[in-house]
């Protein structure tokens, strides 16, 4: 099977790959890309640990093939953080200890991050619906909505200074 | 896994080109939220992949007097946030924003929830209760089915090889007129309907119903038109009664399988639950407009 060449956008930046038809962009990410802050937890769309943006939309790269990314503005979790600097929401879930082994992490940070960029200002019922597809067995989650809505605080009031 | 020929035609015309000379077995290609995890289980098979999302029409959505012509594979994120659409037909929205999670929703489409043809498919009654049509395009031209039409069976519909939804067609609701779509699953969030019930009330100004729609989906092989629903709400204000009434006749007209989402018994009994309180929901809508 020949490869296919692929044109995209990784966290602002022009990235080419070659990839089978049949890979998805989870797999293209960590195996061609070394990306690998992105997680595979189920392959099958349940548990959001493989979320990327494509063009702003929060998204399974599980559920996505490779070659869709032509074309496209991907967002991963290695795009949150300004260089060594973390970003508010990763700051916020080392803070309040929103996680434990780690493996739903960047997968949450990069929904939190989708949510703040829609609603900066959601209810808890409303983060707590968006993150809905992002599974955690370890925190129990409660955490995690604290340092999403502090997140949101903190980030209007950056906002606005 | 499969080993995949991927291709992104810019026109319909193009696609299906592509896919009436195929000579392996070709899948279209919308938000792959149902594609992808189909070709996970597959093996040794070489499978021709034609993603429409590079069709510019296939991913808007206009609103305007006519009613709705939206792009089959425009994302449920993108259309649940469409304000406009949503004043319109509140019930559709809330069907689309009931798929799976914010990540499904990135991906997944209404005209890809139609075809898969899955009888659980929560747009699907949704768009039957307020008539919609799709727009079927394919080597011998163009035709048009109403939704209800369109699913044969379970995972099976109308599309005959070389064929796709180019569009599909809601129409301007009547004047009083507005929807809601109600499912129930076992948890909050993400999961597949047990049971779902849409409906669409026009109410006279005196509160009269003078047509509705009722579908339930879930309870049969096929999302169901229930016609005897319809009619137990005409000429009533929507009372307890007629609600009673629409509640049996959609539980009577439901023929559900024993999974372990719910028991037969269950089902039959939800769904009766689900389509008086959309039709209730319904009713309500077109009230706090008139008032
Ligand atoms: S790995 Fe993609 S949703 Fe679980
Ligand atoms: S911290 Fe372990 S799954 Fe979330």
């Amino acid at each position: 099977m020949t490869k296919t060449h692929v044109t995209t956008t990784i966290n602002g930046e022009v990235i080419e790959f070659l990839c089978e038809p049949s890979d998805t962009l989870l797999a293209v990410l960590r195996n061609e890309l070394q990306l690998t802050g992105t997680k595979e937890g189920c392959g099958s769309g349940d548990c959001g640990s493989c979320s990327v943006t494509i063009d702003g939309r929060l998204v399974c790269s599980c559920l996505v093939l490779g070659v869709e990314a032509e074309g496209v503005e991907i967002g991963t979790v290695e795009g949150v953080a300004d260089k060594d600097k973390l970003h508010v929401i990763q700051e916020k879930f080392l803070e309040h200890a929103a996680l434990q082994c780690g493996i739903c992490t960047p997968g949450l940070i990069v929904s939190a991050k989708a949510l703040l960029d829609e609603n900066p200002e959601p209810t808890e019922e409303e983060a707590r619906y968006y993150l809905a597809g992002n599974l955690c067995r370890c925190t129990g989650y409660d955490k995690i909505i604290r340092a999403v809505m502090d997140s949101a605080e903190v980030m209007r009031g950056d906002a606005q200074s | 896994m499969v080993s995949v020929v991927y291709e992104a035609p810019g026109s319909v015309a193009d696609a299906v080109t592509l896919l009436v000379n195929s000579d392996i077995t070709a899948s279209v290609l919308a938000g792959g939220t149902d594609l992808l995890i189909q070709m996970q289980s597959m093996v040794n098979e070489t499978r021709l992949v034609v993603d429409l999302k590079k069709i510019p029409e296939m991913m808007n959505a206009i609103l305007d007097d006519e009613g709705l012509q939206l792009g089959p594979c425009m994302s449920c994120a993108e259309f649940t946030s469409r304000e406009d659409i949503k004043l319109v037909y509140p019930g559709l929205v809330e069907s689309a924003y009931l798929i799976g999670s914010t990540q499904i929703q990135g991906r997944a489409s209404i005209g890809g929830n139609l075809c898969n043809s899955s009888p659980a498919a929560d747009t699907v009654p949704a768009l039957i209760a307020n008539n919609a049509r799709c727009v079927i395009v394919g080597p011998s031209g163009e035709r048009s089915l109403t939704v209800e039409e369109f699913t044969t069976g379970v995972g099976e519909n109308c599309l005959a090889k070389g064929e796709l939804v180019s569009l599909i067609k809601v129409p301007r609701p009547a004047a009083n007129t507005s929807d809601a779509y109600l499912r129930f699953i076992p948890r909050s969030e993400m999961d597949i309907a047990v049971a779902g019930a849409g409906v669409s009330i026009t109410l006279d100004e005196d509160g009269i119903c003078t047509a509705a729609r009722v579908s339930i989906g879930a309870v049969a092989p096929i999302v169901l038109v229930v016609p005897e629903a319809a009619d137990a709400l005409l000429g009533t204000k929507v009372d307890t009664t007629a609600l009673q009434a629409v509640a049996d006749a959609a539980s009577a007209a439901s023929t559900p399988i024993t999974d372990r989402r719910g028991t037969h018994e269950y089902r039959r009994h939800v769904v009766g639950v689900l389509a008086k309180r959309a039709a209730a929901i319904a009713a309500e809508r077109v009230r706090g407009v008139q008032s």
